[in-house]
């Protein structure tokens, strides 16, 4: 059972949590000029490193998407942050 | 010394004290050069190395496995083999698999104890009887056994199942397919191990893959831990590990690694004779030979490549089962486990060559893995022996997440497997 | 002779059976302290051979004396008899024996037991078939039985506490150290696995601040209760998970066990050792047991293992048993392996130095032992390898282990962050030592507790087990594993652990391997030349014993499981006769009526086209997105631009993902320009929110748009049919209901009973509809308004089965029922926006790729059948035939028979669908075959006279 800090609510229980994707994607942007492979990329693939990784997480509860540093195979987290900056 | 297995090989080496077998397999120390070399040995690497000495004669192969053959998932899981499959892309891989694994024991001399005894997919609700006859017909048409079952045959296959109306998931009916089934994981990768080794192939433990050399824009061999070796031909067999080494390689992979769990309770007398799967708690379970519960369910919520199991996702495929067989309550947790599964957003494997040439990929098996190795190796191995691909696996290549051509049971059938 | 016991104490005789024979315990045994007191050798049987098996321990790591147990009617399968108390009238039966242990039908296996070594089944039983083997090898498989009548307890706790220093084991060790984080002011947690506290204090006497080692024992636990510490017995930490999570399993008198899940800052684990066997020929005879097993019986039940006893050690802390023993009047032989002993013992108790154990006699109990070569007559033989410290959390925790040559075992290497290991668990024997540990690891606040007796000495000489001929040296006695099997293992290069292991199922049994993994591990090391260190060590997963599933699973059951969710009308509705159905997870009136279901619905609507239906659409979404960028919000959120909707206008639309499949369905209404109402599917509401909050978050400007989910605060509705506006407009909501004021997809807000009502004109049926949304709070007064206004329109309760036929007449879908995980909007032939819409929406770029533009894409159409053919089932598939081979080309996804046109409908997905319109199919279901007609979706009014008339 992990802890997840929620830069609003604090630590919680990892089953309040969802992950969301990888972070630093930026979506390929206008359609019609972005070539099959670009969106493919952008879509679906992945990083997925084993160790020190920085992604998005949704906690559910409080509806915030935000930005955690974690170890995915010590599980141990280093610290996450609001995505638009400051909570507010 | 004895190498061929039987009940009279056996008799005769228990005269002796079993003093003359042979080992297994033999740990060589690696050359400097191999035909094909097969990264990761378990039940995929192991079965295409022995499929590309049998099929094709190729039997200048090594396969290279960072600990001990037969250790990452094809030891950590719950040993389901069945073809209950919506799309034909699917049914033609899954029981192409299924056909093999129908002979496979005596084929390698191996009793991997394949157990054809059934796999039954229960229905709680005229909705989800609906989505069960969509998938028996599809599997019907697409050539594979499947039946329909009403609630009085499916309890008939599962006594013990919970028979209270008024449970959170009532059995409506179910999904049959009789000859899916169980068989030994271990047998699987030591069969084809031993086998394998049989025709010449050098399985080399203790050997982890470092890099990759490449040579004018082609895979050309790997570094290891014991040294560089060069090879025509790599394959990639490492699922749980693809995106690490794909890294290595130089590319992405489609594939996000989770954590799946799986559980056994003690040993019991047999009470349970099928493979169940409720559709409304995802925790399928059956009794293994030793007469041990074994129980799985979805993935953990996290992605991790961490090997080990979790609270949250025990409750769940736990109190799923307490509500399928209210009697095993009784019941206590013996071991628990987890794999580290590649997941593909289409849940359907990559076969086909890598982004780098000289490199063929066989991995995102998702939760399928073990179910899929006799197809897996054969696939893989027609690959890397005529560098295109086999009509099964074609499907599968990674240009469907370029193309949209995805393979999504999970659309098609409203069951993610 | 037998054991025996030769003291009572004066406690209360408790009457038990075992395989059927009366017996009788005394208060405070457990079964295997009473089945001993009887004088029971042969408790069980092996696995695999069928051995005659007899109480070797006296915890958690007994590998033999597993048994099925019934008490007040309820049968528990497995129960290890060396930890469960023994009660009035119990039951107890031997597993994998028939009729009894004593007499086993299977007995014979063992004399075939040179044939099946271990792993002899990967090499047999292929020919014919493995089929043909498998049921008779079940069958002789599996130790307890289940009973199918069991029904677990309905509620099994979990306990969530948090604790400054949570210690694990409450022998001197752990009471040391829990003593010492108390009085440091912490909040401190103390479980142990045994009835009371004190651990081998309860056996082996010492004095600690100047007290026995169990009055001390006990007073460090009134302490800590006093300070309002928590302090558990009968509780097993049996895992340590992510995040420090320590799952403590709690057995409890008279209540459901119950599981606390424990966060620390810091762990002390004192969870002492374990004592592994020697191996020797014939060391599974009934009567051979561990050495400090047969102190605890001595000590603690006053029960004495045997009358001549043969004690076979490697190491000092057997001789204190020797002593016990001899002691409490029986004869005792010391059988030490190493050259000489480091302590002198009492006259009458002989000590054999060097001495090799060749064998024991006694099938059924030990009867002779042969000590380096001369035979010694013996009832009991005790042996002592050494001790195995309890190291699982420490190894979860994800410490690393080192082989200390001094206790011949593993000991914790580095330390682990947050985390103390102390007393035996940590290589530590002696008492002072094991206090002073102790002590440390609990932070060292206050006076350290001072033992006053003499150290035991410890002194250990390895032992390991090595091949020596044909004789079978058993390592796990559960699952019949000798060294033999280990050396063909060895010999067939199954030579990693982890393939020792999984080859020959050693410390793969009940037992977990707690006696007999490190005998194994020493003995392949042995057999290949390498060092133990070089051989490994294997994985020490969770749980530490086996833990009850119910006890694992919690409270998630029955209804809990997965709770549906329940509508402000249910009563209502049960009282209008409604049987209820889950539908996205909602329980819904399905219909209404007591009549066959098909009937009740085909009544529901018919009535609703002809007058008027009143349906409960509360589970409908309503979510609110609000602000100067609500628009652009929800237009990026949507197929269909949204945001050039007349305010007080409704528009219909998709939710695509991002891979350009339709997610969801439904109708937008624009309120303002900074104010839209998303409504979602029932089941997708949840989804939707998350969709269009993950947007708002990464696009746009957070501070200028909000997304608001308030379908729990609204209840809805629906009147729908001819007579619906006659209907509604007997309600008084103050909204001009006429066509020109509220036309189709137009809303009005009005009032009912003093609060808002918004009336929002939009059909799921085809009908003139008017759904009316009210706060839940008035929600049954406009149900009774209705239902009331209905009597003179000769309105019909219509349940979410009529619904679903009365829109399949129409031709709308439902996503995920008449569209699948690969639908696209242009699949149903909404292409409009794909090929004109200007800017970003979300799944927008993936509709072109060269799979959405595939011109073989299946697509929404609708089927006839011949005239007077009954509906074509659901699920069934259109198939065509090409050279032979059948093949699927799509799939009926909703088939009903229309009361109304009086011909089934039914919606299906068929590839280029809509190019085939009039062309006849063959369609399968489950072996018959139909012929159906493509045809538009829409069946009723397809002119749509009657949604505006």
């Amino acid at each position: 059972m992990q802890l997840f800090p929620c830069p609003f609510c604090g630590p919680r229980d990892e089953t309040e949590f969802q992950f969301a994707t990888e972070a630093g994607k930026t979506r390929p942007e206008p359609a019609a000029e972005v070539s099959a492979e670009r969106w493919t990329k952008y879509l679906y693939l992945k990083d997925n490193p084993k160790g020190p990784t920085r992604e998005v997480w949704l906690h559910v509860t409080c509806g915030e998407f935000f930005l955690m540093e974690r170890d995915t195979v010590s599980h141990a987290v280093a610290g996450s942050q609001a995505l638009g900056g400051d909570p507010r | 010394m004895t190498r061929r297995y039987s009940a009279w090989t056996l008799a005769k080496e228990g005269l002796r004290g079993h003093a003359g077998w042979q080992p297994a397999w033999r740990s060589p120390a690696p050359k400097p050069s191999y035909d094909a070399v097969i990264i990761g040995g378990g039940g995929h690497g192991l079965a295409t190395a022995y499929y590309l000495a049998k099929n094709h004669g190729i039997r200048n192969v090594a396969v290279i496995e960072k600990a001990w053959l037969g250790g990452g998932n094809t030891g950590r899981n719950t040993t389901t083999i069945r073809s209950n499959y919506f799309y034909p892309e699917s049914v033609a891989l899954y029981d192409f698999a299924l056909k093999l694994y129908e002979g496979l024991g005596r084929e390698l001399n191996y009793n991997i104890m394949f157990s054809q005894r059934g796999v039954l997919t229960v229905a709680h609700s005229e909705g989800e009887m609906e989505i069960a006859a969509r998938i028996v017909n599809a599997m019907q048409i697409n050539g594979t056994d499947a039946e329909l079952l009403t609630p009085a045959q499916a309890l008939d296959k599962a006594p013990l199942l919970n028979r209270d109306p008024r449970a959170r998931y009532p059995v409506f009916g179910a999904v049959w397919q009789g000859r899916a089934g169980v068989a030994r994981h271990d047998a699987v990768a030591w069969g084809y191990a031993r086998a394998a080794d049989g025709l010449g192939v050098d399985i080399i433990q203790d050997c982890e893959v470092t890099d990759f050399l490449v040579e004018n824009g082609r895979c050309t061999g790997v570094e290891t831990t014991r040294g560089t070796i060069r090879a025509r031909s790599v394959g990639l067999a490492v699922a749980g590990h693809s995106s690490v080494l794909a890294a290595k390689a130089g590319f992405q992979l489609p594939i996000q690694s989770y954590s799946l769990q799986a559980m056994v309770s003690e040993p019991v007398k047999p009470c349970l004779d099928t493979v169940v799967l409720y559709m409304g708690t995802g925790t399928y379970l059956f009794q293994s030979d030793k007469g041990e519960i074994v129980v799985g369910g979805g993935l953990d919520r996290v992605p991790s490549y961490a090997q080990r199991g979790n609270p949250p996702m025990q409750r769940t495929v736990l109190s799923g089962m307490l509500e399928m067989f209210p009697s095993f309550g009784q019941l206590k947790m013996l071991r628990q486990w987890a794999g580290n599964v590649d997941v593909v957003p289409d849940s359907s494997p990559l076969i086909g060559p890598s982004p780098l040439p000289g490199l063929y990929l066989n991995c995102g098996w998702g939760t399928g893995g073990f179910k899929s190795i006799p197809a897996g190796g054969w696939l893989l191995a027609h690959l890397m022996a005529t560098g295109s691909h086999h009509a099964v696996s074609r499907p599968f290549d990674l240009d469907r997440f370029v193309t949209g051509r995805l393979v999504d049971e999970a659309a098609g059938s409203g069951i993610a497997h | 002779m037998t054991a025996r016991r030769i003291s009572a104490g004066g406690a209360r005789p408790i009457p038990f059976t075992f395989d059927g024979k009366s017996f009788s315990g005394i208060q405070g045994d457990t079964i295997a302290s009473a089945l001993l007191a009887n004088g029971v050798r042969v408790v069980g049987r092996s696995f695999k051979y069928h051995r005659p098996r007899g109480i070797v321990g006296s915890g958690a790591e007994e590998p033999n004396a597993v048994v099925d147990v019934t008490l007040a009617g309820k049968t528990t399968p497995n129960v290890r008899a060396t930890t469960e108390p023994l009660a009035d009238g119990m039951a107890v039966r031997s597993v994998n024996a028939a009729p009894t242990a004593e007499a086993d039908r299977a007995g014979f296996l063992d004399r075939f037991a040179a044939f099946i070594p271990a792993g002899f089944y990967y090499k047999t039983f292929l020919w014919p078939d493995w089929h043909l083997f498998e049921p008779r090898i079940r069958a002789m498989a599996g130790l307890g039985r289940l009973d199918p009548a069991h029904q677990p307890p309905a509620d099994s706790p979990s306990i969530n506490l948090r604790c400054d220093v949570l210690v694990v084991g409450a022998g001197a060790a752990g009471l040391a150290a829990a003593r010492s984080a108390a009085r440091a002011g912490g909040r401190v947690m103390l479980v142990d696995d045994q009835d009371a506290p004190g651990g081998s204090l309860g056996h082996r006497p010492a004095v600690i601040d100047g007290m026995p080692g169990g009055v001390w024992a006990e007073a460090v636990v009134t302490e800590l209760r006093a300070a309002g510490h928590t302090v558990l017995s009968r509780a097993t930490a049996f895992g340590l998970y992510d995040h420090g999570l320590v799952a403590v399993w709690q057995r409890r008198t008279g209540l459901p066990d119950a599981l606390w899940q424990v966060r620390a800052k810091r762990i002390v684990v004192a969870a002492g050792a374990i004592e592994r066997p020697l191996v020797f020929p014939d060391n599974d005879r009934p009567g051979v047991m561990s050495a400090e097993a047969a102190l605890v019986y001595l000590r603690r039940h006053g029960v004495l293992a045997g009358e001549r006893i043969v004690v076979a050690t490697n190491n000092d802390k057997a001789y204190a048993v020797a002593v016990a023993l001899h002691e409490a009047g029986a004869q005792v032989t010391v059988a030490d392996t190493r050259p000489r002993g480091t302590l002198a013992l009492r006259d009458g108790v002989e000590v054999i130095h060097q001495a090799t154990i060749d064998g024991v006699s006694g099938a059924r109990g030990v009867s002779s032992v042969t000590v380096s070569g001369r035979p010694i007559e013996a009832d009991c033989v005790l042996t002592s390898g050494g001790f195995t410290p309890t190291v699982h959390l420490f190894c979860q925790a994800k410490g690393r282990l080192r082989f200390d040559e001094a206790i011949a075992g593993f000991i914790p290497g580095d330390p682990v962050a947050g985390m103390a290991v102390a007393g035996a668990a940590n290589g530590a024997f002696a008492v002072s030592q094991v206090l002073a540990q102790g002590h440390a690891a609990g932070g060292g606040a206050g006076e350290p507790p001072r033992a006053t007796t003499p150290d035991d000495t410890c002194a250990v000489a390895a032992a390991w087990p090595a091949p020596r001929g044909k004789a079978r040296q058993w390592i796990d006695f559960q699952n019949d594993v000798a060294v033999k099997d280990v050396a063909l293992a060895a010999r067939e290069n199954f030579r990693s652990v982890e393939h020792l292991k999984r080859y020959t199922t050693l410390g793969m049994a009940t037992d977990q391997g707690k006696t007999s993994n490190m005998n194994g591990l020493a003995a392949m090391a042995a057999i290949t030349g390498r060092t133990i260190a070089e051989t490994g060590t294997t994985t020490y997963r969770p749980p530490f014993v086996p833990v009850p599933f119910t006890v694992v699973a919690g409270r998630r059951r029955g209804e809990f499981f997965n709770p549906v969710k329940r509508l402000a009308l249910e009563n209502q509705h049960r009282a209008d006769g409604a049987v209820f159905r889950e539908y996205g997870g909602w329980l819904r009136p399905g219909w209404y009526g007591t009549g066959q279901p098909a009937t009740e619905i085909a009544r529901e609507a018919r009535q609703a086209r002809a007058t008027v239906g009143i349906l409960d659409g509360s589970p409908l979404g309503k979510i609110e997105v609000i602000g100067p960028q609500a628009g652009a919000v929800v237009d990026y959120n949507s197929y269909q631009t949204l945001s050039t909707l007349k305010p007080g206008r409704i528009r219909y639309g998709f939710m695509l993902t991002e891979s350009g499949v339709i997610y969801d369905d439904g109708v937008v209404s624009k309120l303002s320009d900074d104010h839209y109402v998303v409504s979602c599917s029932s089941g997708h509401v949840g989804g939707v929110v998350l969709r269009l909050e993950e947007w708002r978050q990464d696009r746009f400007d957070r501070s200028q748009v909000f997304v608001h989910n308030s379908t729990p605060q609204w209840a809805t509705l629906t009147a729908t049919g001819p007579r619906s506006r006659d209907l509604v407009a007997m309600l008084g909501l103050g909204v001009d209901l006429s066509d020109d004021a509220l036309p189709h997809m137009s809303f009005a807000d009005g009032s009912f009973a003093g609060g808002p009502a918004r009336v929002s004109r939009v059909s799921f049926t085809g009908d003139r509809s008017y759904e009316i949304a009210v706060p839940t709070g008035t929600a049954k007064a406009l149900h009774l308004a209705m239902m009331e206004a209905g009597r003179t329109l000769d309105a019909v309760l219509l349940g979410s089965e009529a619904l679903l036929l009365l829109r399949a007449e129409k031709g709308y879908i439902i996503a995920g029922k008449d569209t699948d995980g690969t639908t696209m909007p242009h699949d149903l032939g909404i292409a409009g926006p794909r090929d004109k819409r200007a800017g970003e929406f979300v799944g927008k770029r993936s509709l072109f790729t060269e799979n959405a533009l595939r011109d073989d894409r299946q697509q929404g159409v609708g089927l006839t059948v011949a005239e007077g053919e009954p509906p074509l089932p659901t699920g069934a598939h259109a198939v065509e035939t090409r050279g032979g081979a059948r093949r699927s080309i799509g799939f009926v996804t909703s088939s009903y028979q229309s009361p109304v046109l009086g011909r089934p409908v039914a919606l299906a997905l068929i590839e280029r669908g809509l190019s085939r319109l009039g062309e006849t199919l063959d369609f399968v279901h489950l072996g018959t075959t139909r012929r159906a007609t493509i045809a538009p979706v829409c069946a009723f009014d397809p002119e749509g006279a009657r949604i505006n008339g």
